[in-house]
């Protein structure tokens, strides 16, 4: 989807210049109420159900197969998660996956 | 080592933000979905990032869900009795103008039955936030519709369809003055933290109506029993224009009637502080 839509965008003369944030996510399994929300305003299907329940029965998110390096950090599942119970922290990509 | 942590998700106990939440009340008592969750997200992200001090911030709520709002933030906080945040508010706002005052309560609470202290305080430019959380019914109480249910909305009290007209409230706070009136939902939340921002700075009355998922309470009588049914309603029929028309902006709940959404109103007026201490000048009691 992503890059079909880009093929029609120039590309910029600095783009190796250009950096996309990479996100490590953090969860509080005690904290979720699996509303989903994260999982469903992620614009980068970076999250599922996960599979383990907490103490109230609910199923906290996990990063989907093989999404881990798809996050952005763009903090959206973080901002609308009603529980505290999501966050991200955001680091340089290139050096990330050097080290 | 690393490796494992970027493919897998950490699990950690706590958040960054714990400083300002109570984190011991967590899991707070809301419903899965609700959205007063993320509202209490919205304003301690406008606290963590306003110019004023922590220790200057206090939080006022009546009674009801989001009446709880108080209890889980970490900063000096008030819970007041029904319909009465506004009034407590007020006064402690006349006595300690250096205090940064916010009320965060429900509808019910704050323009059903406390609605004149609503009205008042707007009138007199009391130089308070009030950030109303609107899920259009009493939730806490067993789902009875209020004044801002919308037409034909179902409720406990409503089944066939709430016979009533809602509160327009951006038009009503505009009319009575207000230098701030904006209205978001907790879908916008970055734009519901800015506008708590501007608020904060606002001299005097600033209003923000926050429109919020109840999937446990609205939701259940009116086909949206999940806080996503709320999310996708929002995605599909909310429009921003700061500009609108305020005359227009009641909500119907209706799918394909949009919610306007934007910062309605930001002007300047003398506030009841300027005002009183003009008088109390006149009369002599101070220089
Ligand atoms: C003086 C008084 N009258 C009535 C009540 C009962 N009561 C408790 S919460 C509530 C409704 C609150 O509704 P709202 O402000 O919309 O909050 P919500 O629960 O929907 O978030 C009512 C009527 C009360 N506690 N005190
Ligand atoms: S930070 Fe953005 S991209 Fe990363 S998981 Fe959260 S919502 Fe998805
Ligand atoms: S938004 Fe928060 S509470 Fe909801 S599913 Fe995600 S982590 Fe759980
Ligand atoms: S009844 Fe509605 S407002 Fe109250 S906690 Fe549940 S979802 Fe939230």
């Amino acid at each position: 989807m992503n890059s079909i839509s880009l093929k029609f965008v120039r590309e910029p003369i600095n783009k190796h210049l250009q950096k996309i944030p990479l996100g490590i996510i953090h969860v509080i399994p005690e904290r979720c109420k699996e509303c989903n929300y994260c999982i469903e305003l992620c614009p980068r299907d970076v999250l599922k159900v996960g599979e383990e329940r907490n103490f109230k029965g609910y199923r906290w998110p996990v990063i989907a197969d093989g999404k881990a390096l798809d996050c952005i950090a763009c903090k959206m599942c973080e901002w609308i998660c009603p529980e505290f119970a999501i966050f991200v922290k955001e680091v340089d990509r290139t050096e990330w996956i050097k080290s | 080592m690393v490796e494992v942590q970027v493919l897998r998700e950490v699990v950690s106990s706590e958040s960054p933000r714990d400083d300002l939440i109570r984190r011991e009340r967590f899991p707070h008592i809301w419903c899965p979905g609700c959205g007063l969750g993320t509202v209490l997200k919205c304003y301690v992200e406008a606290i963590a990032s306003s110019d004023i001090p922590r220790d200057k911030h206090v939080i006022v709520s009546g009674i009801g869900c989001s009446g709880r709002m108080a209890g889980y933030v970490n900063i000096d906080s008030y819970h007041v009795t029904h319909g009465r945040p506004i009034a407590f508010a007020e006064g402690m706002k006349i006595v300690r103008p250096d205090l940064e005052v916010t009320v965060i309560s429900g509808d019910g609470d704050l323009v059903t039955i406390g609605g004149n202290h609503f009205i008042h305080a707007i009138r007199r430019n009391v130089d308070i936030n009030v950030f109303l959380v609107n899920n259009f019914i009493y939730g806490m109480t067993g789902n009875q519709y209020g004044s801002t249910t919308p037409l034909g909305a179902r409720s406990s009290t409503s089944p066939y369809g709430c016979p009533e007209y809602p509160f327009n409230l951006p038009l009503l706070a505009a009319a009575l003055g207000a230098p701030f009136v904006a209205r978001w939902t907790t879908l916008h939340v970055r734009q519901l933290a800015e506008a708590m921002k501007k608020a904060m700075k606002v001299k005097g009355f600033a209003f923000i109506e926050i429109i919020s998922p109840c999937p446990v309470g609205f939701g259940s009588y009116n086909e949206m029993r999940e806080g996503m049914d709320f999310i996708k309603f929002f995605l599909e029929n909310c429009i921003v224009d700061h500009n609108a028309d305020l005359n227009k902006v009641a909500i119907s709940m209706r799918p394909g009637d949009p919610i306007i959404l934007g910062n309605f109103v930001e002007r300047e007026a003398p506030t009841y502080h300027d005002l009183e201490r003009e008088v109390f000048r006149k009369a002599g009691w101070l220089k």
